[in-house]
């Protein structure tokens, strides 16, 4: 099996995501396509699921150009792929979920044969070690569990080339490496894989050829012996590693106080279990994890927006929990929330105007409930000024700015209050390199203004980048607290949940 | 639903960049999505008349006679449509030509009202197919205070207005309150609270405190004088003081969603619930506040009915009004001056009624698939532009998913 | 049975489950048990005597009436209905489900309380036991009908508010169709039987609109349901007062025959009830039971559910979401079409301006107390279709309570089960929402 894209481009409106690629994949060899978020590797591999149709360019399989109409023309020519947002019917069991779209049937009514599924997820599961029960929900499996029956399902198709669309972005190290394993053995079994990551460690460790993608460009093929340094300038255009111009923090009072904080969700699970740490203003504790591990609800019970069930948050000498979520961001909290388009933004509404949704009942921009249009557009224009906002005017939606933009929305809005605490989410998650360098300038602005901050992260190189000091958290505990100098074994592992018995914190 | 303002293109604007502005806009769209439901109306009137069938059986000998009876048919519709809704040329005095479109205006009083708290709602990101239990409630509670209380001149109307808001408020703060706390979907909450009032009402006018003396229909006794909206322009014409009160509202409707900091909140919390309760807005209070709102503005509607044109409580008090309202929002793209033009229009299509039934002998129910038409053609503009050749605006991209 | 273990899911939840006891029904049930004490059981005068009346003169076996001192029966039924709502206390108490049947007894025991107290003292003919059934199952047919539709719709993700509509449009159809027939061959039997095959065309072609606007264009559905229910009220309302008016040959009251099922049909309670109805009856049962092993057994209903809950997923494995939206709609429009034949020539009537009154948002309700399931949307519109009958028997025999608040029931009950106040109703996933690649 081969399978070789030529000269593919794809544009959405006067956006081009994908120019002119090629790419080469052979069966028994793991190709990696390398690129930042936003490079347009998902819309390549969409381009050849047959999800998007390409506007140039063909896809050759076995040197014969194939064209694929839909999902079902790719899956049938024996490509597979694990979508990045799993496409898995939640209310369905693992069996239904692994047939659906090529069932079987059976008996003379010709009805569904469950029994046939069933034997292919266990047969499947077995052979590759994957402790999968095909009668399981798939809304009460984890994540990484429910990865694994989207692997089952590719597998299920006799997938000979496999497509895993940033496979780890919600597995812990250990979880990855299992993964990784996992890459290994279907190589060996004869199987394409086409990993699409971002991840320098997991490249070098399970690719054969390597192919960067920046802009939607192809800017070069590597070895896989070449340097994380080589692949990360290849990647983002000039020599970058995560870096943070940062001077050494000059911690002050203890500004946050947690103590016990406890969050149960509506199903009843514990979701945060009696979370305790302080910060200080003019430091930075950067909270690391897997995502779903409790840090979510973590910033959303200081906030007030999840109600804690046990414990207590202090602002500056003042209880918070419990409070309106109006009163706590009065009181001197900076909220930037982990997905700006649910939580950050409203995209119809004007810049100007999601520059005051926290503010918009305030002096000056309202008076008696009266909004002063006036004012509001003065303020705006001064705030898109100072952080760099792109746009062509204040009355522009916010929903047309780019993601980088959004975020300096947020951003200005946020911080544009007097702070004692700033709390950011995923902060710079789906941004370019230039906004990701503005936005850490302004975190640590805030930090040595004397605020103290929370940044919360999944990706491991930025808590490390930012970060005073490292919390981490599993299972809705914080497993320790750590320097940043700390080394990433160490910290895998505790995002595994290693140190849970000894040092729970 | 996204703001429609016209962006400035590079493009010169030389006559045929307007012209192509002209035709993307919106406007285009609702000119003829208004043109294509009255060529679809023809159509149906065309196939029902009787004389189009007749002719048609001698079709070949004689196909003009076909064509000039389906030409008639449709005119003569459309001629009773405008003469019965704007302007009646044989009138005698003036008032009497122009009597229709005052005719209209107060038609589309109740629909201008309900209209404008639908529009609220959809605004606010609310579905509230309520409006007609909330006429009815707020005819039910304002007309009580109507024809079952004693009081001065002035004093009597206001009560009762108010009754009228307060009836329709307490229908619309049900499905608020149920969304707000249990999340049950207002859709079908509403649907099933519009039966409820039906019924209520059926039964309150079983009840003696509700019986008009002497009479065994279901009917309540008439409104007394002091609670009856006056009429504005004198006896000759039916527009009484509930269309001005209407006009306030859509001022104040205006005013409320864009001007006030509670609008600033309802339109926030319509376009993302989320980032506006993380931003520190109470979601809650906004969702309730909008459902009494655009409650207490259908009780509105109900009191042009009971203290305007009606005048006594019976089952049928809210007519389709309701239903009719939704169209009225829909049409307007909630947005308040549009929902007085969709009022007005939809109100001379009613008002045409009588018109069209006396002197094109067609029932008045032409009106109906006239209106629907137009809200389908109106939600659906690509269908429009591709039924009439029209641009699609340079605006609207494609965005990456 | 399971081969392989798999990562507990209490991984998930590091401390255990805080278990929340639901407790609303329970106690929703003893306040019931213990108004139809005090309404029915005390309120009930003593002495008098309660009839029930079960036999038909077409029966095998006659069975006699029977006569309970009313009194005393509605305080038993009623003490029986609190001590069920007891034991279901107990099971919520116990964290475990409250069984099925324990509901059902307990409306059984507050039913027959109720018509106990209504009927006391009413002399011989009062309770017409089998009458009241026949009625329920006649006045749920449309219920059923539509609420299959809505079923199909949303199962779909297409949600459905032109059932009204198209309940409209297939009684129309029917009738002009049966007319049309009869006068032409002069049977009207075949009349009859051809009106019932054009009803669905007429839904379907509702159902087909709503596709149209909801799939293509994007338009919300709700309001695409709610302005083709206008729509089909102007056109039927415009062709009854034009077309059937001068040609009231096209409207005639034309009846489907009924098709009593020999031997069947005599069996006392039973027959009359299940086995001596018209073809829309039968009907009726039969795409409940193919349906419901369709949508929950088969590869197309495997399909569809998939295409109602995520359609991103089942587009990556190649089912074609809007076209089997685009089928469902259709489809789902052809069985509230058939539905509202029942109007028409299941009932032997001519059509009229707006008869369907509003049954296609009771279906609509009838389709969410059912759970989006066929077997429920029987069991909910039989439900409805008996408060129906209740309404039409007490206006008979002359009740105290307003037939108002009857009618209410359904209304009523749809809202507390949205609200959540009993049980969780939970809609398919992507029910809707527009798919767009």
């Amino acid at each position: 099996m081969k399978l070789e894209l030529r000269g593919i481009t794809k544009r959405f409106g006067d956006f081009t995501a994908n120019d002119r690629i090629d790419l080469l994949v052979e069966s028994g060899t793991v190709h990696a396509l390398l690129g930042e978020n936003g490079a347009g590797k998902s819309t390549l591999m969409n381009v050849l699921f047959g999800l998007y149709d390409a506007d140039e360019g063909e896809v050759l399989l076995n040197d014969e150009p194939v064209v694929f109409a839909g999902p079902g023309d790719a899956m049938a020519a024996g490509i597979g792929m694990v979508h990045q947002h799993f496409m898995l019917v939640h209310p369905f069991t693992v069996a239904e979920n692994v047939m659906l779209g090529h069932e079987d049937v059976t008996g003379p009514a010709k009805l569904l044969d469950l029994e046939a599924a069933r034997a292919k997820v266990r047969e499947i599961s077995e052979r590759f070690n994957f402790n999968v029960d095909p009668d399981a929900v798939i809304e009460d499996l984890p994540v990484g569990a429910q990865q694994r029956v989207e692997i089952i399902k590719a597998l299920s198709r006799d997938a000979s080339v496999l497509i895993l669309d940033e496979p780890t972005a919600v597995l812990t190290p250990q979880e990855t490496d299992e993964l990784l394993g996992i890459v290994r053995d279907l190589r060996d079994a004869g199987t394409a894989v086409v990993l699409i990551t971002h991840k320098l460690r997991e490249v070098k460790a399970v690719a054969d050829t390597i192919t960067v993608i920046r802009r939607g460009k192809v800017v070069g093929t590597a070895e896989p012996t070449a340097s994380q340094e080589e692949l990360a300038s290849l990647m983002v255009g000039r020599a970058v590693t995560m870096r943070v111009d940062k001077d050494e923090a000059k911690p002050g009072e203890t500004m946050l106080s947690v103590d016990g904080l406890t969050v149960v969700d509506e199903a009843g699970i514990v979701q945060l279990d009696g979370v305790s740490f302080d910060v200080k203003a003019g430091e930075i504790l950067a909270i690391a994890g897997v995502q779903g591990n409790g840090q979510t609800e973590l910033t959303e019970a200081l906030l007030g927006i999840v109600p804690s069930d046990a414990g207590s948050a202090t602002l500056d000498g003042e209880v918070i929990t419990g409070k309106a979520i109006k009163d706590i961001l009065m009181s001197g909290l900076g909220f930037v929330p982990e997905d700006r388009t649910e939580d950050g933004i409203v995209a119809p509404m004007t810049i100007a105007n999601n520059l005051i949704l926290d503010i918009h009942d305030r002096k000056p921009y309202s008076r008696g409930g009266v909004l002063q249009p006036k004012v509001i557009a003065e303020e705006a224009r001064k705030h898109v000024e100072q952080f760099d906002v792109r746009a062509t005017s204040i009355e522009q939606t916010t929903g047309s700015l780019s993601g980088g933009n959004q975020q300096k929305v947020v951003l200005a809005r946020e911080l544009s209050r007097p702070l004692k605490l700033l709390i950011a989410s995923n902060p710079t998650r789906g941004l370019d390199v230039g906004s990701i360098e503005f936005v850490h300038k302004r975190i640590v602005a805030e930090r040595d203004g004397g605020a103290a901050v929370i940044i919360v992260s999944a990706e491991l190189d930025e808590v490390v980048a930012l970060a005073d000091r490292i919390a981490v958290m599993y299972h809705g505990r914080i497993v320790g607290i750590v320097p940043p100098d700390t080394d990433r074994d160490t910290l895998g592992l505790m995002m595994a949940g290693a140190h849970d018995e000894e040092e729970a914190a | 639903m996204s703001d429609q303002t016209a962006t400035a293109t590079d493009e010169k604007r030389d006559g045929r960049g307007l012209l192509r502005e002209i035709a993307e806009s919106q406007t285009a769209v609702v000119v003829f999505a208004i043109i294509a439901s009255m060529i679809l109306g023809s159509l149906l009137i065309i196939a029902a008349s009787e004389d189009v069938r007749e002719a048609a059986t001698y079709f070949f000998s004689r196909p003009s006679d076909t064509f000039s009876a389906m030409w008639h048919a449709v005119s003569s519709a459309y001629i009773a449509m405008f003469q019965g809704a704007i302007y009646n040329p044989n009138g005698g005095t003036f008032a009497a030509q122009i009597r229709p479109f005052m005719q209209t205006l107060t038609v589309a009083t109740p629909l201008l009202f309900a209209g404008l708290g639908l529009g609220i709602g959809f605004r606010a990101g609310l579905f509230n197919i309520g409006a007609q239990g909330q006429i009815i409630m707020g005819a039910t509670l304002g007309g009580y205070v109507g024809f079952a209380w004693d009081l001065p001149v002035g004093l009597h109307l206001l009560l009762a207005v108010l009754g009228c808001a307060l009836g329709g408020a307490i229908w619309g703060f049900i499905p608020g309150i149920l969304k707000a706390t249990t999340g049950a979907h207002e859709v079908i909450v509403t649907i099933m609270l519009n039966y409820i009032a039906l019924n209520l009402l059926s039964w309150l006018l079983t009840l003696e405190a509700f019986q008009r003396p002497g009479s065994d229909n279901p009917q309540s006794p008439q409104v007394a004088d002091t609670a009856e909206y006056p009429l504005v322009l004198g006896d000759q014409f039916p527009l009484h003081l509930g269309f001005v009160l209407a006009l306030l509202c859509a001022w104040g409707a205006w005013w409320l969603m864009e001007r006030s900091t509670l609008g600033f909140q309802f339109r926030a919390v319509g376009a993302n619930p989320s980032a506006a309760r993380t931003a520190g807005m109470n979601v809650k209070r906004a969702i309730v506040l909008v459902m009494v709102i655009a409650g207490a503005l259908a009780g509105l509607a109900g009191s042009a009915q009971v203290l305007g044109t009606e005048k006594s409580l019976t089952s049928g008090i809210a007519a389709s009004f309701g239903f009719d309202a939704i169209t009225v929002a829909l049409l307007g793209r909630s947005r308040p001056l549009g929902i007085v033009l969709a009022a007005i229009l939809f109100g001379g299509l009613r008002a045409a009624g009588p018109a069209l039934q006396v002197q094109a002998q067609l029932p008045v129910d032409i009106v109906l698939v006239i209106q629907s038409l137009i809200v389908l053609f109106i939600a659906a503009p690509p269908l429009v532009r591709f039924l009439f050749r029209l641009p699609a605006p340079t605006h609207e991209k494609e965005v990456a998913a | 049975m399971t081969t392989a273990t798999m990562d507990a899911p209490a991984a998930e939840a590091p401390a255990g489950i805080v278990r929340h006891r639901r407790l609303v029904a329970p106690i929703a049930l003893g306040a019931i048990g213990l108004l139809s004490l005090i309404v029915f059981g005390f309120g009930t005068q003593g002495g008098l005597e309660t009839t029930f009346a079960i036999a038909r003169p077409t029966d095998f076996v006659d069975i006699p009436d029977f006569a309970v001192p009313s009194q005393a029966t509605a305080i038993i039924l009623s003490l029986v209905a609190l001590g069920l709502a007891g034991l279901s206390f107990w099971f919520a108490w116990a964290h475990r489900p409250v069984p099925l049947w324990l509901y059902s007894a307990f409306a059984l025991a507050v039913i027959f309380a109720m018509l106990t107290w209504v009927g006391a003292g009413k002399g011989s003919t009062s309770m017409q036991i089998t009458g009241l059934l026949i009625g329920s199952v006649f006045l749920a047919v449309p219920l059923v009908f539509g609420a299959l539709a809505g079923t199909l719709c949303e199962r779909s993700g297409i949600i459905n508010i032109a059932i009204e509509g198209q309940l409209l449009a297939g009684a129309f159809l029917a009738a002009v169709v049966a007319g049309g027939v009869a006068s032409a061959s002069g049977s009207r039997a075949l009349g009859a039987y051809m009106g019932l095959i054009a009803a669905p065309i007429a839904g379907a072609l509702v159902g087909a609109a709503l596709a149209l606007f909801a799939v293509k264009y994007w338009v919300n559905q709700i309001v695409v349901g709610v302005v083709l229910n206008v729509l089909v009220v102007g056109v039927t309302n415009f062709l009854f007062g034009t077309l059937l008016k001068e040609n009231p040959d096209l409207n005639q009251a034309i009846g489907l025959p009924r098709l009593p099922i020999p031997l069947l049909h005599q069996i006392p309670i039973i027959g009359p009830v299940l086995f001596n109805s018209n073809m829309v009856v039968y009907l009726m049962y039969i795409i409940v039971i193919v349906m419901n092993i369709m949508l929950f057994k088969s590869r197309w209903g495997l399909r569809v559910r998939a295409v109602g809950e995520h359609p991103r997923a089942a587009d990556t494995v190649g089912i074609k979401v809007n076209r089997t939206r685009v089928r469902n709609t259709i489809l789902g429009g052809a069985i509230a079409g058939l539905g509202g034949a029942f109007f028409t020539v299941a009932n032997g009537l001519a059509f009229g301006k707006e008869m369907t009154g509003g049954k296609g948002f009771i279906a609509l309700a009838a389709m969410i107390l059912g759970r989006w399931s066929p077997k429920g949307a029987l069991a909910a519109g039989l439900l409805f279709g008996f408060a129906d009958a209740l309404r039409e028997q007490f206006g008979i025999v002359g009740s105290s309570i307003p037939s108002q608040f009857l009618a209410m029931l359904p209304y009523l009950a749809t809202i507390f089960a949205v609200a959540g106040l009993v049980g969780h109703v939970r809609p398919p996933a992507a029910e809707g929402i527009p798919y767009k690649k």
